[in-house]
């Protein structure tokens, strides 16, 4: 027995593609165009899940981005996915599905025990319940509460699929594909402006797909499938259908989630799971639409109740009958149509209207298909647990206050309609007030804001003659405006039935002794009493409201609940609708995935990595890397079995022995040329400028205008009017907009360039006592003695035929000399001077060997220029210069940074010097003082010393210059460490800097 | 996302610039005396106004140049933008 509610010659599915699909590990079989709720429907499958709070049998309710209720897990292609809407998810061959939120099974759901409960759990329940003790929140409630609730789970796999993001221009973006957004799109089209169609579904054409109406004398659906096979044959209009526009945001850039893959069993090979766009479009033409909204009655929540758009879309689109014994609970001539509908497949629905004496074309067609039409009439509740069996019927008076005698009748499904809601979304995202239109007692766009127009049910207008006129013309014009073109469209004729006027009703009261739970909001389980609460209780604000009560929460976002939520304030409160205003529709208008959002950005992609021309030299030397910033630095060149402590200590070692060479190429460089290069620079350090010669290079700090140091690093003086300064790696990028922020707003007198040529250097540190020997045979026609190339000189040299920038500069306190050559010469430099320095023992160091070697000569990086210290916390004063002003200078005067126990930087060892202090570790007087220990310092920087071969850190102590001697003690709560440390000078080796001029 | 005239580029996405606070601040002359009051203001005290704000930005993955924009805080209408030494009328 296999879709015995498929009916033959109906629908738009290929019926010679049959596809088999596992739902809750029961298989069954559908059709190729299927969505999974179409084909589970053919099944005869009504059950799909338990609601969020009562655990309330679920069926489907519409068809589409409306559906509340059928959200299930989704596997494909070995990997799960919660939250996807049953009614959205196309079938494909092998789609596996489960029920969420609900537990043996979707059968038998111990969690309904909470439906019998319902009196306990009433709106604000979990607020007001799990309040005390307090301490129990963790250990009982949230986890009791967190098994019981979820609409699925999410995997923890690491996701494979990938995502892409694409940016667009257009001139006029258009939001649906219904009979609205084809005519506005093909007369811009036409107009030869640049058009994006966008369609959330699979199909385009929107309403027309089930709508009895004729187009230029074909039937709407054809003339549809014209239109957009024209459209496609056009360069200048892009077609996307599966893509929904979500978000609507600042100057015209709206968002939109293509889903390329979903509706396979896997994704193709180079193809992306999702794609998002970025669009920017001149023009924006909301075409999106309206969604029927309920009537609320009596467990309106059991599967078989539907809206009837959605019962007539499964019928026509897939061929699908929702029921065979329908009943139509209708306050217009919607339920009409699908009645109708169901009549010329062969069954006999029931039509309970509302309304006394309703009169239009449809109903005519209706009465001469014979249909049993009850005027007056609703339904009071419908019966059955986990399928509709019957429905209680009564009439209603005309105050729509009481009810007749209840009757109860046969059936297997209520579709209902309580008229129509406009999808206002993307417009009020856009900043659009809207406005309520009484006559169809839903809100409208109001004033443009953005470059947007909202056309058709969107806005509020329903007739598809005047539908297609105003789009036609608003197409026409936009696309005008941008292209100067005006190819003239004709217009077609449309052949519609008028419809009357819909009834103001939208809940039907409760018959006397009964208690039915009347829905407002499916998913999240809120009723008629939640809202009355609420009220009760002193929410006013519908935002408070919602809040409280959960309405149009979620992720159907109240689509369907919203505006009879409004209603229902409005009523108790007795107010308009209008006064109580709606609740705030905010981005996406459905949900989107945090992998589309995210897109190709993960991992190592999230920011480019930066690779020195030395690198295929570390990696094939055993170099361990080390993310620095977005660089990637050797950290150690490992040996045989060494681990990180032993290799850098060798390579240290081996420094202060012998020689070693460092890739420096990372540092921050900067061209700074003009007539007042110098001027500039004295204004941007703390240390004067004016008179270093050519050929010379000095350390600098610089500051922030709050006086806190910036960044540090030497400049050289490589001709009169041109300097070379460096930066630290991580600070060069604002080092640069620092500068440029200066010369181009705050001293544009000064003519002065500065360009960034990080990449156009690559660099070399050769530090070690022997590495003027090493210097040497590589420049051997230059003199590079003490005396030619004396400490902080600079000069220009011939490396074997390569042009190169020699600055005898340190940062590990030894004998030192920085090497630059153009980057692309920079392999064959690194490979000449491991050649040449063989014979002086030339070992590679990594950045772990680096800090060691300035960590105890007390040189600061950024561990201590943290974005918290000023100069003299770093024992920088001395740079400080008394006699000219700089960039922030004057902050330097402010009480806390001239406190006579300013905190200063220090060294500290272990008193056992044994045991490594962690860094992040606080300084403190007491180990045993009582909690929050007043902490006086922390550890900055950690290093096994090599020179003295015993644990040695760099700390930021208060009253550091006061404190040599004193021993304190360092605490690690997070590595569980209590060490006692002496505290001793920062400069920890050759503290009078003699290597390096030596 | 805001779309963002430079002066020297074009109309281009907020991606492309980076925001650098309140454009109407004049940092005080150098060598000059100011006082703790004067300082500050310059330093740190910023209206956050709501409402028109001219402000700077740098087109930092462009042309790199300091721009000002005239622009609502609280609708993010953007009203006119200046190169950096244009005076704003």
């Amino acid at each position: 027995m296999t879709q015995t509610f498929r009916i033959e010659n109906v629908g738009l599915v290929n019926r010679d593609k049959k596809l088999s699909f596992k739902f809750n590990g029961k298989t069954y079989y559908g059709y190729e165009g299927d969505t999974l709720a179409s084909a589970l429907l053919a099944n005869g499958v009504h059950l799909i899940g338990r609601s969020f709070k009562y655990h309330r049998p679920r069926g489907f309710f519409g068809a589409g981005v409306d559906e509340p209720y059928a959200i299930v897990q989704l596997f494909r292609n070995g990997e799960t996915e919660p939250n996807i809407k049953a009614t959205e998810q196309e079938l494909f061959e092998g789609l596996e599905a489960k029920s969420v939120n609900c537990w043996p099974s979707v059968n038998f759901d111990i969690g309904a025990i909470n439906n019998f409960l319902k009196i306990f759990l009433p709106a604000g329940f979990y607020y007001k319940t799990f309040m005390w003790p307090k301490s129990f929140w963790y250990r009982i409630y949230e986890p009791f509460i967190r098994k019981a609730a979820g609409l699925g789970v999410a995997s923890t796999k690491h996701d494979n699929e990938r995502y892409e993001h694409k940016y667009e221009y257009c001139d006029l973006l258009i939001a649906g594909s219904g009979p609205s957004g084809l005519a506005g799109a093909y007369a811009a089209a036409k107009n030869g402006a640049k058009v994006i169609l966008a369609e959330d579904k699979p199909r385009f054409g929107g309403s027309l797909l089930t709508s009895d109406v004729n187009i230029g004398n074909q039937s709407g659906k054809d003339w549809a499938d014209g239109i957009v096979a024209e459209l496609k044959t056009m360069p200048n209009v892009v077609v996307k259908n599966r893509s929904q526009i979500f978000g609507y945001y600042d100057h015209n850039m709206l968002v939109m989630s293509e889903k390329v893959s979903d509706h396979l069993p896997s994704t193709k090979k180079y193809h992306p799971n999702k794609r998002l766009w970025y669009i920017r479009a001149k023009e924006v033409l909301i075409s999106s639409g309206s969604i029927e909204r309920p009537i609320v009655f009596g467990n309106n929540d059991t599967p078989g109740v539907m809206l009837s758009s959605a019962a007539k879309e499964y019928l026509k689109v897939y061929g699908v009958l929702v029921g065979r014994k329908p009943v139509v609970f209708t306050n217009n001539d919607s339920g009409y149509e699908t009645a109708i509908e169901f009549k010329k497949h062969g069954v006999d629905p029931v039509i309970l209207d509302s309304r006394k004496n309703p009169e239009s074309e449809i109903i005519d067609e209706a009465k001469n298909l014979g249909i049993n039409i009850k005027n007056s009439y609703v339904v009071v509740a419908a019966q059955g647990y986990k399928k509709v069996k019957s429905a209680d019927i009564a009439s209603i008076s005309e105050d729509k206050k009481q009810l007749g005698k209840i009757e109860n009748i046969q059936c297997d499904c209520i579709c209902v309609s309580g008229f129509w809601t406009p999808t206002i979304h993307l417009a009020s995202q856009s900043g659009n007030k809207t406005k309520f239109k009484d006559e169809i007692d839903a809100f409208v766009p109001g004033q443009s804001k953005q470059n947007e127009i909202t056309l058709g049910a969107a806005n509020g207008v329903f007739s598809l003659e005047e539908t297609l006129k105003t789009s036609f013309t608003a197409g026409s014009e936009l696309s005008k405006k941008i292209t100067e073109n005006d190819n003239k469209i004709a217009i077609p004729n449309v052949v519609e039935k008028k419809s009357s006027q819909h009834d103001k009703f939208w809940c039907v009261p409760l018959p006397k002794g009964k208690n039915y739970k009347r829905f407002l909001d499916f998913q999240n389980d809120v009723a008629v009493s939640d809202v009355e609460i609420a009220l009760r209780e002193g929410y006013r604000s519908i935002e408070h409201v919602k809040r409280y009560t959960t309405l149009g929460m979620a992720t159907d976002q109240g689509k369907t609940s919203n505006l009879n939520g409004l209603q229902l304030v409005s009523e108790i409160e007795n107010k308009v609708v209008p006064a109580v205003g709606h609740t705030t529709f905010r981005p996406p208008y459905t949900p989107v995935s945090i992998g589309a959002i995210v897109g190709r950005e993960v991992g190592k992609h999230s920011k480019p990595t930066r690779k020195s021309p030395m690198h295929s030299w570390h990696e094939k030397n055993n170099a361990v890397f080390v993310d620095a910033g977005v660089w990637l630095r050797p950290r150690y060149y490992k040996r045989g079995n060494e681990n990180l402590f032993e290799g850098s200590k060798r390579e240290a070692k081996n420094v202060r022995m012998n020689v070693g060479v460092c890739d420096v190429t990372t540092l921050g460089k900067i061209d700074v040329k003009g007539p007042d290069a110098a001027e500039l620079l004295n204004r941007v350090y703390t240390n004067s400028w004016l008179k270093l010669p050519v050929g010379k290079a000095r350390y600098g700090v610089m500051l922030r205008e709050d006086g806190i140091v910036m960044d540090d690093g030497t400049t050289t003086r490589i001709s009169e009017n041109h300097y070379h300064m460096t930066t630290t790696t991580a600070q060069a990028a604002n080092v640069l907009s620092h500068l440029e922020y200066y010369l181009q707003l705050v001293w544009p007198e000064l003519n002065v360039n500065v360009v960034s040529t990080t990449e156009q250097w690559a660099g070399a540190a050769i530090a070690g006592p022997k590495s003027r020997d090493l210097l040497q045979k590589l420049f051997p026609n230059s003199d590079v003695s003490n005396e030619g190339l004396p400490f902080m000189g600079y000069m220009e040299g011939d490396l074997f035929g390569v042009k190169a920038r020699i600055y005898r500069i340190s940062f590990s306190g030894e004998l030192a000399y920085e090497v630059n050559v153009e980057s692309d010469y920079g392999n064959f430099m690194w490979e000449k001077i491991i050649e040449v320095g063989e014979e002086f023992n030339i070992q590679p160091y990594g950045t772990e060997a680096l800090s060691t070697l300035r960590i105890e000569m007390g040189h600061v990086a950024g561990s201590e220029l943290d974005g918290r210290t000023i100069p003299f916390d770093n024992a920088l004063e001395g740079l400080v210069s008394k006699k000219k002003d700089f960039i922030g200078k004057r902050s330097l005067q402010r009480s806390a940074f001239i406190a006579e126990d300013r905190q200063r930087i220090v060294g500290v060892v272990p008193l056992d010097k044994q045991t490594s202090i962690p860094e992040g570790s606080h300084l403190v007087k007491d180990d045993k003082a009582p909690l929050p220990n007043p902490k006086l310092g922390h550890i900055s920087a950690s290093c096994w010393s090599v020179e003295y071969d015993n644990p040695f850190s760099l700390a930021i102590l208060k009253d550091g210059k006061n404190m040599i001697g004193q021993k304190l003690f360092a605490m690690s709560p997070l590595k569980n460490k209590v060490i006692p440390v002496e505290i001793v000078s920062s400069h920890y080796v050759d503290p009078k800097g003699e290597r390096v001029r030596s | 996302m805001l779309y963002i005239n430079c002066p020297h580029c074009g109309m281009r996405s907020q991606n492309e610039f980076s925001y650098g606070g309140d454009a109407s601040v004049k940092r005080p002359e150098l060598n000059k005396e100011v006082s703790d009051q004067e300082w500050d203001d310059f330093v740190y005290n910023r209206k956050s106004l709501r409402g028109k704000h001219l402000e700077l930005w740098q087109h930092i993955s462009g042309c790199r140049q300091w721009i000002k924009v005239e622009r609502d805080t609280a609708t993010h209408e953007i009203f006119r933008t200046f190169k950096a030494d244009e005076e704003v009328a």
